[in-house]
């Protein structure tokens, strides 16, 4: 039975099903486990998205580039750059809010055009291209500055610290106060890049050439796609996204230090494979990335409402879901390849 | 072949399901069996009149539960820090203690306040691991009526009014602690109107440790005409910077009498140095360090140390107190220092064994 409906959802969706499944499993096993300590309320659920909004971000760039079969490992240093760079610039030369986030979000373009020209057109290996982008980031973070830098512009703060309520599902607190749940802008942004990001690949011709140029580059080339120019696109189009999940992640802890999101982009590629997408490229959804963030948050929050177990253990669930993710992801190729043989 | 290849990945596939449902278990099973072990008190004695019944019950739920943001366990003074928490917010206390271990990261101790937030903790016990960015998270607390209590550092934030009391060392007071401690010590050796000498190893610059215990010396040091501070530099913390920095320093001074280092790994490199040197620390040379970790009081007992000025990590106790006033409706003091020691050598061979860090 599950063959028949692998074979009539595809390998991609089948994958992205799992995913699905496996997350609302999880989340109905703690309301059930922690129903006293009101794992059930809509804000512990909106909160996956709050705490992970800039994850999310940067999910959806590396999702775009494992499809090609790529992989950007300089994104957690981005992070902590474009962190760096809005507070140095708003608070220590004193640039608007405004003019800052665009000055980050280009230099994270050009950034990404200059990893993506390197893979592209000199077909350097992605991961040696971004390992030096890594390094470099992480570096000039600390030339930047290596104190820790917090932000007071008002307008950045005004936007961080935005609540936007939500008319319904609120509850009454002990001291008898009815909170209704809330939102950040940054989780609109997550959104909304999602939302975009899912659009150009399922529905563009760019987006279907991402595809193509993963599944089999020669034959990408054969059928008159610009491989090289398809990448490079991608490279900075993930760059924009890198600087973008930095925003949104200063927007959470209004400042820059060197230390910060440290593997950061081994999270992100994580959660992209939990969320079904091959990195030998071809295979992938955005969606599933998301479910990906999510379970990654819920395995979180499971730890914190436990309250005893070491916050550690979620690297080591993580690191089970991987493996199972990844030996199921091998099964479904093994199959298709000896159709493909058979037929 | 090839199905047996198949058969084999899928087994391993489901091993790894089942063991990834093994650990969200055992919080279900244990949250089971202490609701039986509660089922189990209240019905072993039914002899036993059911209002004392009911009280333990209601003692059940009337604990009162504390989220701790811990930063990690990155040292000792960390892990005794985190021990002291975990040993004083105990059910027997009236306590219920959920504990995070950030892993040095802010975005989780960030995500962990939001989770006390949700699970209606009574009071958040937070030990930042960066000063910055705690406006908006704690804002949420401070609107879902949470008092949140700081630990060990200071946050960067214009609204006070986000915490109710911060708890930690007063590196001052060390500093004054370690110039009086010295001036009984000269006074004992008859040495009181002495030319004394000193120097400094100083911690990372700008850190408030450094900053509160060269301020703290320099303090009461005008009490002392009769002491000169040769030199002050930085040894960065570190053992192998405080030996380099003390080598210098004995080329460039011929008559040093005491060294101040502001933590006792520096105070350990001091000590090689003067002994390669060809002197006797601790005779020759007084030793002074700061923090007080285990491993002075062992150079003390050997007697190449003379005195470590606590920086005291156990926390817990001082925040449950805190806690205590606040549930009774009392107001409490928005700084508070944890009491701090000062720990000659004499004293080491015997409280080495109570010492927990």
């Amino acid at each position: 039975m599950i063959r028949k409906l692998r074979d009539q959802l595809g390998a991609n969706n089948f994958l992205l099903l799992i995913t699905i499944v496996l997350f609302i499993a999880m989340y109905i096993a703690g309301i059930i486990v922690y129903r006293e300590n009101n794992f059930g309320r809509f804000q512990v659920f909106l909160n996956l998205f709050i705490s992970n909004a800039g994850l999310i971000v940067a999910a959806v760039g590396m999702t775009m580039v494992l499809i090609t079969g790529g992989i950007d490992i300089s994104v957690g240093s981005m992070v902590a750059m474009t962190c760096m760079l809005l507070a140095w610039m708003m608070e220590n030369k004193k640039i608007g809010a405004i003019p800052a986030i665009i000055i980050v979000l280009l230099i994270g373009v050009i950034f990404g055009l200059v990893q993506g020209l390197l893979i592209a057109y000199l077909k350097i290996q992605p991961f040696i291209v971004t390992l030096a982008g890594m390094f470099f980031a992480r570096g000039m973070t600390a030339v930047i500055s290596t104190d820790i830098i917090s932000i007071k512009n008002e307008t950045f703060l005004k936007v961080a610290n935005a609540k936007i309520y939500l008319p319904f599902g609120g509850y009454v607190n002990k001291k008898g106060v009815m909170i209704y749940p809330y939102i950040y802008p940054s989780v609109i942004i997550g959104i909304i890049v999602l939302i975009i990001i899912f659009y150009i690949l399922k529905f563009t011709k760019f987006g279907r050439s991402i595809y193509a140029v993963g599944g089999n580059e020669q034959s990408a080339l054969l059928m008159g796609l610009n491989v090289k120019r398809t990448k490079l696109k991608v490279y900075v189009l993930n760059g924009f996204l890198a600087a973008l999940a930095g925003f949104v992640f200063c927007l959470n802890t209004s400042g820059g230090f060197v230390e910060q999101a440290k593997g950061f982009e081994m999270e992100a590629i994580a959660a992209a494979v939990i969320g079904g997408t091959l990195l030998t490229g071809g295979i992938g959804n955005v969606l599933g990335s998301l479910f990906g963030v999510l379970i990654k948050g819920t395995i979180e929050t499971f730890i914190t409402f436990q309250g005893t177990l070491s916050s550690w253990w979620t690297k080591i669930v993580i690191a089970a879901l991987l493996c199972f993710f990844i030996i199921l992801q091998s099964i479904l190729a093994s199959t298709k390849h000896k159709r493909l043989k058979s037929t | 072949m090839k199905a047996l290849k198949r058969a084999l990945a899928l087994l391993l596939a489901s091993i790894l399901c089942i063991s990834f449902w093994g650990c969200s278990k055992p919080a279900e099973e244990t949250t089971k069996e202490t609701k039986k072990e509660t089922t189990k008190e209240t019905q072993k004695e039914p002899a036993k009149d059911e209002s004392q019944a009911k009280t333990e019950e209601n003692a059940k739920d009337d604990l009162i539960v504390v989220g701790y943001a811990q930063v990690g366990a990155e040292s000792d003074w960390r892990t005794a820090n985190t021990v002291s928490f975990q040993t004083t917010f105990v059910e027997e206390n009236g306590y219920k203690l959920i504990f995070d271990d950030a892993q040095q990261k802010q975005e989780n101790q960030i995500k962990a306040i939001r989770n006390f937030i949700q699970q209606e903790v009574d009071y958040i016990v937070l030990a930042p691991v960066v000063e910055t960015g705690w406006e908006t998270v704690l804002g949420e607390a401070k609107e879902a009526g949470i008092p949140v209590i700081l630990s060990d550092r200071m946050i960067d934030v214009t609204d006070d009014s986000l915490y109710v009391a911060w708890v930690g060392g007063n590196f001052i007071k060390e500093g004054n602690d370690c110039v009086d401690w010295l001036a009984g010590y000269l006074k004992e050796q008859g040495r009181e109107n002495e030319q004394i000498n000193i120097v400094t190893l100083q911690g990372t610059i700008g850190s408030s440790a450094q900053v509160g215990r060269t301020k703290g010396v320099e303090e009461k040091l005008s009490e002392h005409p009769n002491w000169t501070m040769l030199d002050r530099q930085t040894g960065e913390f570190t053992q192998s910077k405080g030996q380099e920095v003390m080598e210098s320093f004995l080329k460039s001074y011929d008559d040093i009498d005491v060294v101040i280092a502001e933590n006792d790994n520096m105070a350990f490199g001091a000590i090689d140095a003067i002994k390669a040197a060809g002197l006797d620390p601790g005779e020759d040379i007084i030793i002074i360090g700061f923090d007080a970790v285990h491993a002075a009081f062992e150079a003390m007992i050997a007697g190449d140390m003379n005195c470590s000025v606590e920086c005291n990590p156990l926390h817990g106790p001082r925040v449950a107190e805190i806690i205590q006033k606040l549930e009774r409706g009392e107001t409490v003091d928005k700084i508070q220092y944890v009491d701090e020691g000062v720990f000659p050598a004499e004293t080491a061979a015997e409280l080495i064994a109570t010492r927990t860090y």
